[in-house]
Order: structure tokens, then sequence, then C-alpha cells
């Protein structure tokens, strides 16, 4: 106890951080479900399943799965960087969400101030940045070390790929930071409250609507997702720099590319869409907006009991409506006085984010394939002199405007 | 580009900046069990060379040691996924040698059952060389058009691929009744089906990028290697056997040969997707001409099963019937060379008959092994990915390749 009273900082970032990661895993988990259910649905079929109502419990027999398999290290592989490369990968992609804040700075839970951040930076973008640019040296060891023919050439294309992208990236970003004058993200998320006309808010995305397409663009690039996924092109590489993987490693670099999706649908999310905040004024004619977290819970809520009850699967009949249930209370709990100003930034934030994620899945579902030379000179011959026109006109605005 | 295939590796590129990749036979974009050694330097391929014999099933050898009924089973494993095409070729050669006169209700059933067969290799086609590109959806879409064309065979013939139901002299048996409906109930839905598959790839930018100007064939060079079908109309000839040597009541049909005049993997894709809405044309006609009422095999004593009512009500229906089905027909000794147009080219059958019960001499013209030799034509120069894609665009079954 005493302890605690003497290291309140660290006691609370402790915290944070474990549901922080029980929060980030479980996301991760499920978004690997969610991704499989709409791609089922854009090419007519089912997805998953038959492992719980719904394959819910997908997830957790593919965790299952991974763990128990056989945990293959090639003979001629360099041990100690195959080894590594893996724990690397996902720790540089989870350590990236200590940064991104999901509710304004001025909240208090449980009477005490709050922020709803793991660590709080006034250069949080640069930090952010940089861990992500050391993730290529995870996909370099791993292409490098495997010793084998296709993981090297995707290790190969990997590196050029992010490291190509990871200009275009930063270049779009740089607008919206001219435009907010600050690395911290309260106040870029700060700078973008209020609404133009009172109907339109003032979010980034609207005068950096080239940077946002470029970011947009450049993110999936970085992730390596489709039509951007050549460095694990199965048709081609095979597997690319994750071939020789197997078991708990290759689950690490599965959740390494999906915590990465996360973490820059946060950040476009903070940079160009307003973070937190909500589209609508926040004046007393929408303040019904306040219950729309509630509204939503208790659609989904009831959805899920009569959807649940309909169903064929007997699991399901029993499952969803207590989920149901669940939802309906969590949906209660969001219309007391002391939790609703809490949950509308989180709300709002994890609906955007949502959205993004839906942005990728759909753009999996329906793309080719780039070819390696044409992705090179998308990036370096439109992407990068598109970021650039965007970086000069918006600093020829903001320094006209400080006039 | 065709002066460097095959030439060994100059010296301003030493042996030591060079890699060997094998691509095969186990890689998901092979299409079976085709082994390609690829010399590579970076990503740009300098030599390739397909290796082949892994699915070697020695089927013509083993039609020497069957009577020529037993052999149409076997014909149908060569080409998996045009079976009735090969049925029909070694059917029509055997009947050549036999001169046995199919009736035109036979004949109109196996071309609308063959068209059938194109439009759903086609299909296959292209949703492998779509997923080969990365575009995921396409597969399945053409996957769930297939099912029904595979439905529509199990009911006529009893079996979803290896149908084996074109027999010497006509059909195996009298198709079930409503067929003619569900047919042409198909075919109402499939242009709307087409259209959805070029909605997603035809106008696509990355597709395009993807495929045209890739793996060109000119006209020149198709005709040295004697490349037939889609992948020689790509290419601009009109050559095509139901035209120029017309079987089976061909030259009474209504249809355009389609072709293109770039002989690049676009060009390919344009000719089998304009294929498969004329085959469909092809098969309305065919419904339209097929009487309803009809013999559906030849009358000839000693070479066509009588039917089964003559079987059991005459004497000399039964001799026959036991002599065909114990000791097989004998053809008169002779050789006859038949071709037919398979969806993926010329397929030959030269059967040669020393006058006993078993052929002397089954010989297949695969189109699928001749088309595989001018892949190294395709890539040389090119870049990994385009080895892909021209992998896909000469559209080889491994099972033809080797027999």
């Amino acid at each position: 106890m005493e302890f605690v009273t003497h290291h309140p900082v660290l006691v609370v970032s402790l915290i944070k951080i474990a549901i922080a990661l029980f929060v980030v895993m479980t996301a991760l988990a499920y978004l690997t479900w969610f991704e499989r259910k709409v791609v089922a649905r854009i090419q007519s079929r089912w997805g998953p399943y038959w492992v719980g109502p719904h394959g819910l419990l997908q997830p957790l027999a593919d965790g299952i799965k991974f763990l128990f398999k056989e945990d293959i290290v090639p003979p001629a592989a360099d041990k100690i960087s195959y080894v590594l490369a893996p724990f690397l990968a996902l720790a540089l992609a989870l350590t990236t969400l200590a940064l991104i804040p999901i509710g304004p700075a001025t909240i208090s839970i449980l009477g005490q101030p709050t922020q709803l951040v793991i660590s709080h930076s006034n250069v949080a973008l640069i930090l952010l940045f940089a861990i992500s640019s050391i993730g290529i040296y995870a996909v370099v060891l791993a292409g490098w070390s495997s010793n084998s023919k296709y993981p090297l050439m995707g290790g190969l294309r990997s590196s050029a790929q992010m490291i190509s992208y990871e200009v275009s990236l930063t270049l779009s970003v740089v607008g919206v930071l001219l435009i907010a004058g600050s690395f911290d993200f309260y106040d870029i998320v700060g700078g973008q409250s209020g609404h133009w006309v009172h109907v339109i808010p003032k979010w980034h995305i609207f005068p950096q609507i080239l940077g946002f397409i470029c970011y947009l663009t450049a993110a999936i690039a970085e992730t390596n997702r489709v039509p951007f996924d050549l460095p694990e092109a199965e048709t081609e590489l095979v597997a690319g720099f994750h071939t020789e993987y197997s078991s708990f490693k290759f689950a690490m670099f599965f959740m390494a590319e999906y915590a990465n999706m996360i973490t820059v649908s946060c950040l476009a999310t903070l940079l160009f869409l307003g973070g937190w905040l909500s589209p609508f004024p926040e004046t007393g004619a929408w303040r019904w907006q306040l219950y729309l977290p509630a509204a939503g819970l208790i659609i989904a809520g009831i959805g899920l009991i009569v959807g649940g009850l309909r169903g064929v699967q007997l699991s399901a009949k029993l499952v969803f409506p207590v989920l149901g249930i669940v939802c309906l209370g969590v949906g209660y709990l969001c219309t007391l006085p002391g939790v609703m100003p809490v949950i509308q930034g989180p709300f709002w934030f994890t609906a955007k984010v949502f959205f993004l994620l839906f942005f990728y899945v759909w753009a999996r579902g329906t793309l080719p394939r780039f070819r390696y030379d044409q992705l090179m000179s998308f990036g370096w011959k439109f992407l990068l002199p598109l970021s650039l026109i965007n970086l000069v006109v918006t600093s020829l605005v903001v320094v006209l405007r400080l006039r | 580009m065709s002066t460097t295939v095959g030439a060994p590796i100059t010296d301003n590129k030493p042996q030591n900046k060079t890699m060997v990749l094998n691509m095969g036979p186990q890689h998901p974009s092979t299409h079976g069990v085709l082994r390609v050694i690829l010399e590579l330097d970076g990503e740009v391929v300098l030599k390739a060379e397909p290796v082949i014999g892994y699915l070697h099933t020695g089927i013509e050898k083993n039609c020497e040691n069957l009577t020529y009924s037993q052999c149409i089973p076997l014909t149908d494993r060569i080409d998996y996924l045009a079976n009735l095409s090969n049925n029909l070729g070694y059917c029509l050669a055997v009947e050549k040698l036999a001169d046995i006169e199919v009736p035109k209700r036979a004949q109109y059933i196996r071309v609308l059952l063959t068209e059938l067969t194109r439009i759903s290799s086609h299909l296959v086609w292209l949703g492998t060389h779509a997923i080969d590109l990365g575009a995921m959806s396409v597969f399945l879409y053409c996957f769930r058009e297939r099912e029904e064309i595979l439905k529509i065979l199990e009911a006529i013939s009893g079996q979803r691929m290896m149908t084996s139901y074109f027999r010497i002299g006509g059909l195996a048996l009298e198709p079930p009744p409503g067929y003619l409906e569900w047919i042409s109930k198909f075919l109402d839905t499939l242009p709307g089906h087409v259209a959805e598959y070029e909605d997603l790839l035809t106008e696509n930018p990355i597709w395009k990028l993807r495929t045209q100007g890739v793996g060109v064939l000119k006209l020149d060079d198709a005709i040295a290697m004697a490349v037939s079908g889609p992948s020689l109309r790509g290419s601009g000839s009109d050559y095509d056997v139901r035209k120029y040597f017309p079987y089976s009541s061909y030259d009474e049909f209504d249809f355009k040969v389609q072709t293109q005049t770039a002989g690049d993997v676009y060009a390919r894709y344009q000719v089998r997707v304009a294929e498969i809405k004329e085959s469909a044309k092809i098969c309305k006609q065919a419904i339209k001409k097929i009487p309803p009422q009809g013999p559906f095999r030849a009358e000839v004593r000693g070479l066509v099963p009588p039917s089964r009512e003559e079987m059991k009500t005459s004497i000399e229906g039964l001799i026959y019937h036991f002599k065909i089905w114990t000791e097989g027909i004998t053809p008169p000794p002779g050789e006859v060379y038949q071709a037919i147009e398979s969806p993926r080219g010329e397929v030959g059958f030269f059967v040669v008959s020393d006058g006993s019960n078993r052929p002397y001499r089954v010989k297949m013209r695969a189109p699928s092994f001749v088309n595989l030799q001018a892949l190294p034509h395709l890539v040389v120069g090119k870049l990994i990915a385009d080895v892909v894609a021209s992998i896909g665009t000469i559209d080889i079954v491994l099972g033809e390749v080797d027999r």
C-alpha cells in the first residue's frame, strides 16, 4: 500500500498498460475474425461459422492451434536474429499504441483527473514514427536470417517498400503538423474542435484531403496490405519474409501486422478525423448525441437477442441473448451521468478507427496486387510528389495566414 | 526477346550475382506440380526453365492395354477441368476409325455439354488467374458459377467432374428430364455474373498495369511453337478447330471466333472472357436445336451397344450386348487423327488400330504441353510477378502436360 501511495504514476501506468494490452490483444484477435467475416460477405460465403456461434471463438481456436504447432527453426538459420525478429515485430507494434490517446485530456474517472493514454509526450508523433520505423528491422532480420530464398526476396521487397512509403507517409502528415503547430496529439486534436457554418466539423481531413489520401495509401503500403501486399504476396513468394516461421513466431508476425493496422488507423483518426471529437456541434440542440453510445449498444443488444433466438445454431441461441443482455446493461450504464461524459471520447474514436479498418478489409476484398516495380514507381513518382505539393501548398497558406 | 531464351549467361552477369530460384513443384501459383527453375538478377528473370513430369500418369500407355470403351474414363483424367472435351475428342477419333455416324440429337447434346465445359474451364482459369494477381474475390465468384455447371453435369452424367458421359457412338444414357430448362436458366443468369467479373477486372487500373504489355507472345512465335487455343487467338490468329475443321455439327452453329491482337496477358484475358459469352450463345442455339425425343446412340451392330430394350427383347441384341461388354469393339485396322477445340487449344487424338479389341496406340496432342513451351519466351527479362501472371495466362493443366 505504501508503494502505491509513493509511486502513483507507476501504478496507474501499469493498470493502464494491463487494460490497454487486454483490449488491444482482444481487438487484434477479433480484427482477424472481423476481416474474415467481411471478406466472406464480399465473396458471398459464410466465413468462420462453426467454432462458437458465428465463429466467434475462431480467434481463440487459431491462437490455441498456433501455440501447439511445432516450433521449427531451420537448421541453416541464423538462430539469434531468427528468434529476435518476431519479438521485435510484435513488441514494436504494440509499443506504438502506448502513445495513442483515445479521449480528451480533461476527464475524470472516480473523481481523479485521468488521461486516456499510457504515455503522454509532447513529441508523441515523432516518437511514434521513430518506433514504427524500427519495425522494418524485424522484417529484414526475418527475411535474412531464415536463410532461404523466398523469405530473402520477401525481406528485400518489404524493406524497400516500407522505407519508400515511410517518406510519403511522414510528408503527408507534415501538412497537418503545420496547421496544428504541435507534435502533441492533444494539441492536434484540440485544434480540430469547432465547426464551419455550424455543421462541418473543423477536422483536418477537409483542408488536408490530399494529405489524407496520401496518408491512407502510404499507410496501406506501410502495413503491407492489399493492394501493396507484395512482401507476403502469397502467389509469388509463398509467404514472403515469414515463410520459414511456424507456430507462435508466425502468430507474432501476424499479430504485429494487425497491430500496425490498428496503429495507422488510430493515427489517421487523430490527425485527420478529429480523434475523439464528435462530428456534431456541442450546442444544446445537439445534446442527444451524448446518448448515441448508449443507443448504439442498446440497438446492438436487441439485435443480438432477437438474432440469437432466431438463429439455427444452438450455441448462438444460448450465447447471443446473454451477450445482448450484457450490451443492454452496458448501454444503460452509458446513460448514467458519471459515465456518459467519459464514454463520449472513446466511443467516437473507436467508431472512426473501426471505419478505417473496414476500409482496409474492403480494399482487400476488391483489388488485385501491384507489381514490385509498379509499386516503387507509384510511391516515388506519384505519391511523393503529391505529398510534396500538398506540403508546399499548406505551408504557403499557413504562412500567408500568419501575416 | 526470343533470342535470349535458353542462352548462356553472358560475362557481364557473373555467376555469383545471380540467384537460382526453384518455383514449384510445390508453389501456390504454379497450378499444380509444375516446376520452373528461374535464374534471377534481383527480381529480374534471366532464364526460365519449366520442368515437367511430376504428374506423369502413363495414360497413353495404359490405353494400349484397355479395350476401346475402357479408355474413355482415362481421358477424363488428362485435362480434369475440361473432361467432356477429352471424352469427345477420343470418341470422335474412334468413331472416325470405325466409321460410325452419330445421330444428330447426340451431336447437339455433345456440343451443348462441351460448351458448358468450356465455360466452366474458363471460369476456373479466370478465378485462379485473378487470385494469382491478388484479386481474391473473383476466384470465389467464378467458383460459384462453376458449381452450378458441375451440378448440371452431375444431374446428367452422375459425376461432377469425371463425367465419362460421351461414349463411342453417342452418349452413355438418356439425359434426365428437364435438363434443358435447367441449363437455359443457368445461361440466363450467366451474363450478369460475367459482367460482375468484368466490373472487378476489365477496367481496373491495377489489373491493367499487371496484365497489359506483360507476357507478350508475338503471332510468329506463337505459330512457330504450335501454340493453340485462346493463347494463340490472343496474338491475332483466328485459328479455331471448331471453325477450320468442324466436328460434331459445329458448322451448323452460328458463332464468332474471338481474337485480340495485342498478344499480352490482357488480350488473352479478353479472349477468354469473350469466349465464355460466345459459348453461352452456342449453348442457347444447341438447346433450341436438340429434339426432345430421338436416339442418343447410333445403331450400328457390333460397334455400339444396342438399346436396353432391344437387349432385353431380341436375341440378336442380347448377343451383341454381351460381346461388346466382354470383348469390346474391334474397329478395322488403320489410323486416324481427330482434333477438337478444347478450352486450352487443339486437343488431338491419334488412334491406331491393328484390328484387335484394344488400340495399338493412342497419342494425345495436349495443348497444355505444347503451350507450356511458350512460357520462357513470356518471362525472360521480366519480373517474378510476371512469371506468375504468365503461368496463369497460358492456362495449363498439369494432368494434360504430363499425361
